[in-house]
């Protein structure tokens, strides 16, 4: 038992808890049956519902892809008509961006790990929480009934006039993203005040996992900008439904006034969407580097200047627009601005690495994978911020081929590694690794084949969302399908070993990684509330250079620290203090 | 590698392309020494710093001020030196030469108009000189479209409620590619033009010899304003399906509506048809077809139904 | 259940270590979520300023249709019904949960008030042919082809602003209700003050809408 002094000379007792390595109880069997997830509030297990469900809409989002990529391998008619391929890609895009990449890594992983890593027992807000996961779930609904009714062809933009003069079912879909637009601004508003009020004793700013404070500059965006967007799907629904006459020039208004509305969201929303996935980077690569991540302030702080940036640059999207040249100088301006913080991670990721112990396990891999195909996404990204070159670029396959890179290869390579990484975490089990090695192969070499060539053809003058096209561009687009079927086989492969693992999958220990992370010094899976004890924390989670007792501290109180006294005045006390204690 | 970067872009045919391609490849050029950089790194680390055993100690690194330092300034620097080029180049697209020759070009679903100042028109073709700057002006008929001639590195959208412009200077006689480039529905990708660079002297020819618009008997004219006002975008003449219902033998036939309702096609029905189509909707068909009132003349709306009559 | 070292309050949460915790928590969130309405409002707000920007006759000339007096005596109800509101977190504050009552019912009458003399105005307007949107409007009182834009803007806006006081009634009904079964004490009083927080926003809204629709003749 080993005792510390605080400030105003009162000692506390502090004690070793190792996480079992064979945990009888945990949150997967304290709260059994459907009924029982349906309810829950309990952070982790809304996580993994949240996670299924994103599993699900990448599944239909990708299939729309496989179908639309099929479509593309001849230049006329393969085996859809035009009206049917506008559905696709259109749909693919909505779903992609507003049911799978929004939510995916706040909701899914944020929910169940970031508490943890806080050492606490559960966000701020827990029925808040649910609330926001069936308030995604009502989003969704609405938007498989315009499915089901006229579809949705305006591409996943929705720009005037088209939209007000589609027949398709524009408002089903438009109020659906406005009912899910409250998921991701209520989940924003949890995390912000559980970062801010929820940290166990010893949790400074200064000793926040990079993955918690990426978490917040998200939940920022969030809470700033999805609201622009809940106005401008409304102005667009009164618009189609009504008659405002704000959008549609046949009436007074103005189509290039709701560009400016839909990208002041949809700007930011691409900061949404990478940005967590920035935070599980920086927790794989010191795991399986061993070593403390370099630069932390650096990477920490330019989490909320792209976040601060981010909202100054929508017009870049814009450069064809009509928009005024003030508007369109300032805009390609400052978007060079909001590439430098990205790069300095870039850099310091992998100075990271440099005599680190580095073991190349699947999450690791898929880091690896992140590093090059974001860095391709980001150098394509400063290319369209060029105005002479954006103005021959925009709108054809480039813009296409850079948004898949950094969406896809960025934020979707990053959920990959934080899901291979977590995984044992969460299930307890541990995935067949030499499937998942396959597997990442697949996915990197079909991910290149698909879209490589999609830059090369855009920089022809390949334009998007075409049905038909020219013959010059033919072989490039059969290229492009092939890849994407070596993307569906990677998928498929992560889909059976995660599945296989958790029936016959070999049980993981509590820490299989050898990680300084909070969250891992609890059980696999962790226990209904998380820790038995209230977590002490006197090291950063990344200082591979101490002992993992100094990381498995914990009050000395009885079941779940739930002392209020004791823990109030440790909350209270001044945190640098506990750097003078020692194990007795 | 010159020759990699080049088979990215299409052969420059207008001296708007000069500043674009030049910075398009120093782009190229900067991003793929930077990714060279960070790939060696990444597979050089990983073999030299393998993991040995599980009580590997690694150093403490927690920053470096000047290497940090230098990696932010120096692309910050580089982002500027592109800003500023990027800039140049946009500000020589955006200032059209004074002696440039003006073309009207109005986008429509799913074609384009072209005007030319002898009152002369074409549908999907435009004619133009080679060696003088051409000035299209641009403007919608419905949605958005957008202009975009790659060969040129030229683009704009084409935005309903409003005038928009681009430039070039085609340097050889030829054709270039025309697309649309703003999703605007179901023929989207079919919106092709061409751009016809001519001699001078045989521009002055071509122009003189189509210039005046339509001419002859109503039914003559009226055969030439279903090419020009793009209504075989949509109809065909011969009887097959497009878009829209056939004209051939459409003249005092029997349609069913979508409302369930007959209507025997006389002149008042066409008429109606032409200037707001979603009146009646033959079964079998979708509402897309943009209305015409406004940019069509009765005269015009005359000659055209007589050229129908013709089509048995 | 786990095991307490100590017994405590009924209205501590258990992922919460104590009440002053929970407290700054809701706090926290409730401020949260006012950053985001202000944007959700500003939003509307941006509509507005570019059409008056493009159109400042039209803007001028529309407002006349409104009734300034009835514009007025809402402003004073809305301010009126925050100030009983604060009055209700105090009464909480000093544990008179008779207090506490009656403020809540006053503040929910005169939002009711303010509910009414909307319902006027609307009526009124819809009467007279000035109906949201080009598809219904019919008024001629206007000489300007986009009035029905102008229109269009002040139902979005004020109908936007209503439903947020229907909210705000249907959770005062609620505290009322919780403060009947004597759940509010000096000890406890934080939604009280939630919802406080949120009656203001709404209050500062309509001072911002009450202007730039009412008074610009």
């Amino acid at each position: 038992m080993a005792t510390a002094e605080v400030s105003n000379k009162k000692t506390l007792k502090v004690q070793r808890f190792k996480p079992s390595d064979n945990p009888t109880n945990t949150y997967l069997t304290d709260e059994k049956g459907i009924w029982a997830w349906m309810t829950t509030v309990d952070h982790k297990k809304i996580g993994i519902m949240y996670l299924v469900s994103v599993a699900i809409f990448f599944a239909v989002g990708g299939a729309l892809a496989l179908l639309l990529r099929t479509e593309l391998l001849t230049p006329a008619k393969t085996f859809i008509e035009a009206d049917a391929y506008n559905q696709l890609f259109t749909l693919h895009g909505a779903i992609m961006v507003f049911f799978v990449l929004v939510p995916s890594i706040p909701a899914a992983l944020g929910n169940f790990i970031m508490p943890m890593q806080l050492g606490a027992k559960d966000v701020a807000f827990p029925k808040l929480n649910l609330a926001s996961f069936y308030i995604y779930v009502a989003g969704a609904i609405f938007t498989f009934i315009a499915l089901a009714q006229n579809g949705l062809d305006t591409g996943w933009t929705f720009y005037t006039p088209y939209s007000t003069q589609s027949t398709t079912s524009v408002i089903w879909v438009t109020m659906g993203v406005f009912i899910l637009g409250f998921s991701s601004i209520l989940t924003g508003t949890n995390f912000i005040t559980t970062i801010h009020k929820m940290r166990a004793p010893g949790i400074t700013w200064g000793k926040l996992p990079l993955n918690v404070w990426a978490l917040y500059a998200t939940s920022i965006i969030q809470v700033l900008a999805t609201p622009v967007l809940a106005i401008t799907v409304l102005l667009l629904t009164m618009e189609k439904w009504l008659g405002f006459g704000i959008f549609d020039p046949a009436i007074g208004g103005d189509p290039v006034l709701f560009q400016h509305f839909f990208w002041f969201y949809s700007h930011p929303a691409v900061y949404i969407m990478i940005v967590p996935g920035f935070g599980i980077i920086s927790e794989v690569i010191s795991t399986f580097s061993k070593k403390t991540v370099f630069g932390y302030w650096a990477i920490a702080l330019s989490s909320l200047a792209i976040a601060f940036i981010g909202f100054l640059v929508w017009g870049h999207h814009m450069f064809t627009s009509g928009q005024s040249a003030v508007a369109t100088t300032v805009f390609s301006f400052l978007t060079f601005l909001v590439g430098i913080p990205t790069g300095i991670k870039i850099f310091n990721w992998i100075a990271t690495l440099y005599k680190g112990s580095i073991k190349m396990d699947t999450p690791m891999i898929y880091v690896f994978i992140f590093l090059f195909l974001f860095s391709i996404g980001g150098f394509t990204g400063i290319m369209l911020g060029a105005l002479s070159v954006d103005i021959h670029l925009h709108d054809t396959y480039y813009v296409v081929a850079h948004f898949h890179y950094v969406m896809m290869g960025g934020t979707l390579i990053a959920l990959l590694a934080g899901l291979h990484f977590w995984w044992p975490k969460m299930t307890g089990k541990l995935y067949n690794e030499r499937l998942a090695k396959i597997a990442s192969v697949f996915i990197f070499v079909g991910f290149n084949v698909t879209f490589l060539p999609q830059f090369v053809m855009g920089a022809q003058g390949m334009p998007r969302r075409y049905y038909n096209y020219v013959d010059q561009f033919t072989a490039f687009h059969q290229t492009s399908t092939i890849g994407s079927y070596l993307l569906g086989v990677g998928f498929l492969i992560i889909l059976y070993y995660l599945m296989h693992s958790l029936f016959k999958g070999a049980k993981s220990p509590a820490n299989p990684w050898g990680s300084r992370g909070l969250e891992w010094q609890a059980t696999s899976p962790p226990d209904f509330h998380n820790f038995d004890h209230t977590p002490v924390v006197i090291n950063g989670p990344y200082d591979y250079h101490k002992p993992m007792e100094e990381f498995q501290l914990g009050l000395a109180v009885d079941q779940n620290g739930h002392d209020p006294e004791s823990t109030k005045q440790i909350v209270d006390e001044e945190r640098d203090s506990w750097k003078n204690y020692s194990l007795g | 590698m010159d020759r990699l970067f080049e088979f990215m872009l299409p052969e420059a045919k207008s001296p708007t392309a000069d500043s674009t391609d030049a910075l398009f490849h120093f782009i190229n050029e900067v991003s793929l020494v930077l990714l060279i950089g960070i790939t060696f790194s990444l597979i050089y680390f990983a073999i030299k710093y393998r993991r040995k055993s599980e009580n590997d100690e690694t150093p403490v690194i927690t920053h470096n001020n000047t290497l940090e330092i230098t990696w932010s300034v120096i692309p910050l620097l580089i982002c500027f030196v592109i800003f500023g080029w990027g800039y140049t180049g946009w500000l020589n697209l955006k200032s059209v030469p004074d002696s440039a020759y003006e073309i009207q070009v109005s986008g429509y679903k799913w074609g384009w108009n072209v005007k030319y100042d002898n009152g002369a028109q074409t549908l999907n073709e435009i004619h133009v000189p080679e060696g003088r700057p051409v000035k299209i002006v641009l403007q919608s008929s419905d949605v958005l479209h957008s202009f975009f001639v790659p060969d040129y590195r030229v683009k704009h959208d084409v935005v309903p409620g409003r005038y928009t412009y681009v430039w070039f200077e085609a340097n050889e006689v030829g054709e270039s590619q025309v697309f649309c480039t703003e999703y605007c529905g179901t023929g989207h990708s079919d919106m092709l033009a061409k751009v016809i660079v001519h001699t001078e002297e045989d521009f002055e020819t071509w122009l003189e010899k189509n210039g005046g618009g339509v001419s002859g008997t109503p039914v003559e004219q009226g055969e030439q304003l279903v090419q020009l006002q793009g209504c075989i975008t949509c109809h065909s003449e011969d009887g097959s399906d497009k878009i829209g219902p056939t004209f051939k033998g459409l003249w005092e036939s029997e349609e069913n509506l979508t409302d369930g309702s007959t209507v025997t096609v006389d002149e008042n029905y066409i008429r109606e048809s032409i200037l707001d189509p979603a009146a009646k909707i033959v079964e079998g068909y979708n509402n897309v077809m943009t209305p015409y009132e406004g940019r069509i003349s009765d005269e015009e709306i005359t000659n055209i139904i007589e050229y129908l009559k013709t089509l048995k | 259940m786990s095991k307490h070292s100590q017994a405590h309050p009924a209205h501590l949460q258990h992922h919460f270590v104590d009440s002053d915790q929970q407290f700054d928590a809701a706090k926290m969130g409730m401020w949260v979520f006012i950053v985001n309405e202000i944007l959700f409002f500003g939003g509307l707000f941006c509509a507005y300023i570019v059409f008056r920007a493009w159109y400042p006759d039209l803007f001028t000339q529309a407002a006349t249709e409104l009734n300034t007096v009835w514009g007025a005596i809402n402003t004073l109800v809305l301010i009126g019904s925050s100030l009983t509101v604060a009055m209700a977190i105090r009464s909480a504050q000093k544990n008179q949960t008779k207090g506490l009552k009656i403020n809540l019912l006053i503040t929910i009458a005169l939002a009711c008030v303010f509910l009414l003399i909307k319902y006027f105005e609307y009526s009124h307007k819809l009467h007279i042919g000035i109906w949201p949107g080009v598809e219904n409007y019919t008024y001629e009182g206007i000489d300007h082809p986009l009035a029905h834009v102008f229109f269009s803007i002040y139902y979005v806006m004020t109908g936007i602003h209503a439903i947020h006081i229907i909210v705000g009634i249907g959770l005062m009904i609620w505290i009322y209700i919780r403060a009947k079964r004597n759940e509010f004490g000096s000890e406890y009083y934080t939604p009280v003050e939630m919802v406080g927080l949120y009656w203001h926003l709404v209050d500062v809204i309509w001072i911002f809408l009450f202007p730039l629709l009412y008074l610009i003749e």
